[in-house]
């Protein structure tokens, strides 16, 4: 027999060198980007139009255009995926279209983001009439983000204990004000994780956006919801692969934005995590 | 076992019974109950009466049915998906089937077996079911939950922390901080299910104080699987076995001369 000890140790060391495996490229990734992006970072950067065919100038029109988008994406996709989650975990019976409707919505947050693009291109652009625009874009990123939004939503509600909802119905509590005042406050961290993974993931894609709003070059700044508008991901994209010199700093500061910008929802989405759970008793 | 104490007390509640009950001192009719979750038959033909203020002991075996029973009375049971019922209860006359379950859980009130408290501030727990019955004055809602506190015999030791959240409070405290918030909305019934399994002896016996005190007011029905703790506190004593009511009776005569046999072995400790 071998010591047992021992075999703890190695297989700690392969759990440690199958984590050192996936944190080191990733952390070479963000250091490379910053390393190469941060000299491109100026006031003149982040505030100014594009110039001289994207070669110099500023990003702020892109900046601006993923802003909407997140944001249109996240009011179309937060009401209707919570009542949604709501509607799955408190009302539906447990049968077997319910579970396969749960099945499908899980599925449906590993579709590829193209195909959201082309369903949005379908439904929005085309047959809804809404034109190349910000409002066919962030009901496209909206609808592409709802799986996720729903399922962990749906997590977050599932998750309150069932004996807090009999304590309040006992207490004479309608089956509304229970899920009003139990389970909605306690399920707040998951459901805002959820929301924020969503919104990261809105923002970072190209796909969903490239036939629906994204404008290849648009240097002023979109004055209505049917306006196209220039989009991060999309503008890094074009600099990166469609138009010919542009300088390095200024793709490495264009993908270093958009890092920053995911990279600070998450940070939200963990404080307000650790702040509910510093709260969370059970 | 028997104590004199007791029968005083039973003696001034068959006083009370005339005076202040409605329907002839019976709170609920049971009739013919049966019950079952999907394939399980949890309560057999269960008949029985339960009167006003007395202290309804329920003792018997694990899965007789004694929890099965108590949710039955505040219509819990209708949470669970495959549950199914034959037969009838009634509350002062009216079915409970035909009284909205919002309003029969207001009447008839139920302390889990753990301390359930809800993630909130000890007020607000209390307040909490006053709240969602439409009191939203804070001088009234400050009364209530006073008012309830001390009658849990709670109020001394939170009176000066009601907004820390009632997690940091202890077992004993947060079960009597659960009656206290199913006192504040002032049901006719309280159902306990085996509301001192967790405690230590000196909170149990606090917890049985307090049900000894609430019975002038309130009917109780006691679930316990400590045999002594019914022979203490209860009135009458229902002994269920694989859900059936095997016997029902003054609490004395139960534990003295019971009539079945499986009674006798039970309070005996011969099996459950
Ligand atoms: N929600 C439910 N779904 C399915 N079966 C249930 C449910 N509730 C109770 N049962 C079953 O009904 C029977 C009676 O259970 P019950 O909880 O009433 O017993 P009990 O007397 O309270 O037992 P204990 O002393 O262990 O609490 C058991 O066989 C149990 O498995
Ligand atoms: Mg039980």
């Amino acid at each position: 027999m071998r010591n047992p000890y021992r075999s703890q140790k190695i297989a700690f060391f392969f759990l440690f060198l199958a984590t050192l495996l996936i944190v080191v490229p990733v952390g070479l990734i963000v250091i490379v980007i910053i390393q190469k992006g941060l000299p491109a970072i100026s006031w003149q950067f982040l505030s100014d139009i594009p110039r001289q065919g994207m070669r110099s100038g500023g990003i702020f029109p892109a900046i601006i255009g993923t802003l909407y988008l997140v944001s249109g994406a996240i009011i179309f996709a937060l009401p209707i995926g919570l009542l949604a989650a709501i509607y799955l975990s408190e009302y539906s019976k447990d049968n077997l279209l319910t579970r396969i409707i749960k099945l499908a919505i899980v599925n449906l947050a590993g579709v590829p983001s193209v195909v959201y693009g082309l369903f949005g291109l379908a439904l929005f652009v085309v047959f809804l009439k809404f034109g190349v625009s910000i409002l066919s874009g962030s009901l496209t990123l909206g609808i592409m983000i709802l799986p996720v939004i729903i399922t962990t939503s749906r997590e977050a509600l599932e998750s309150v204990p069932q004996s807090f909802r009999e304590v309040s119905l006992s207490l004479g509590a309608s089956k509304w004000q229970t899920i009003r005042h139990i389970v909605l406050p306690n399920a707040i961290p998951g459901i805002l994780t959820g929301t924020i993974l969503g919104l990261g993931r809105a923002a970072g894609e190209t796909a969903p956006i490239l036939f629906t709003v994204a404008a290849f070059y648009l240097p002023q700044l979109p004055k209505s919801i049917f306006d196209q508008a220039m989009a991060l991901p999309y503008h890094l994209y074009v600099i990166s692969t469609q138009v010919p010199n542009v300088d390095e700093k200024i793709r490495y500061g264009t993908a270093l934005v958009l890092l920053t910008l995911v990279l600070f929802m998450n940070l939200v989405a963990i404080v307000i995590r650790y702040k509910f759970r510093k709260k969370k008793k059970w | 076992m028997v104590n004199p104490v007791r029968n005083n007390k039973l003696a001034e509640n068959a006083k009370m019974k005339d005076k202040n009950t409605i329907s002839n001192g019976v709170k609920f009719a049971i009739k013919n109950l049966d019950i079952w979750f999907g394939t399980i038959h949890a309560l057999k033909q269960v008949s029985m009466e339960i009167e006003a203020n007395e202290i309804l002991g329920a003792i018997g075996p694990s899965s007789s049915g004694k929890t099965t029973f108590l949710r039955m009375l505040n219509r819990l049971n209708d949470l669970s998906p495959n549950f199914r019922m034959n037969g009838e209860v009634k509350l002062e006359n009216d079915n409970i089937k035909n009284i909205d379950a919002q309003f029969l859980r207001k009447r008839v009130g139920m302390v889990f077996a753990l301390p359930l408290s809800l993630p909130l501030s000890i007020f607000d727990n209390v307040a909490y079911g006053v709240k969602m019955h439409g009191v939203k004055n804070k001088k009234l809602l400050q009364n209530k939950v006073e008012e309830s506190l001390k009658e849990a015999y709670l109020w001394d030791e939170v009176k000066d922390r009601l907004n820390e959240s009632a997690f940091k409070l202890s077992g004993g405290q947060q079960q009597r901080l659960c009656i206290a918030r199913t006192l504040a909305v002032s049901p006719e019934v309280i159902l306990f299910d085996e509301p001192c399994s967790g405690l230590d002896p000196i909170s149990t016996a606090k917890v049985e104080d307090a049900m000894v005190k609430l019975k002038q007011k309130y009917t109780i029905v006691l679930v316990t699987n400590n045999v002594k703790q019914a022979a203490r506190v209860s009135d009458r004593t229902a002994f269920f076995l694989n859900g059936e009511l095997i016997e029902l009776d003054k609490t004395e005569l139960i534990f003295t001369g019971p009539k079945d046999k499986r009674t006798d072995g039970y309070i005996r400790g011969k099996f459950g």
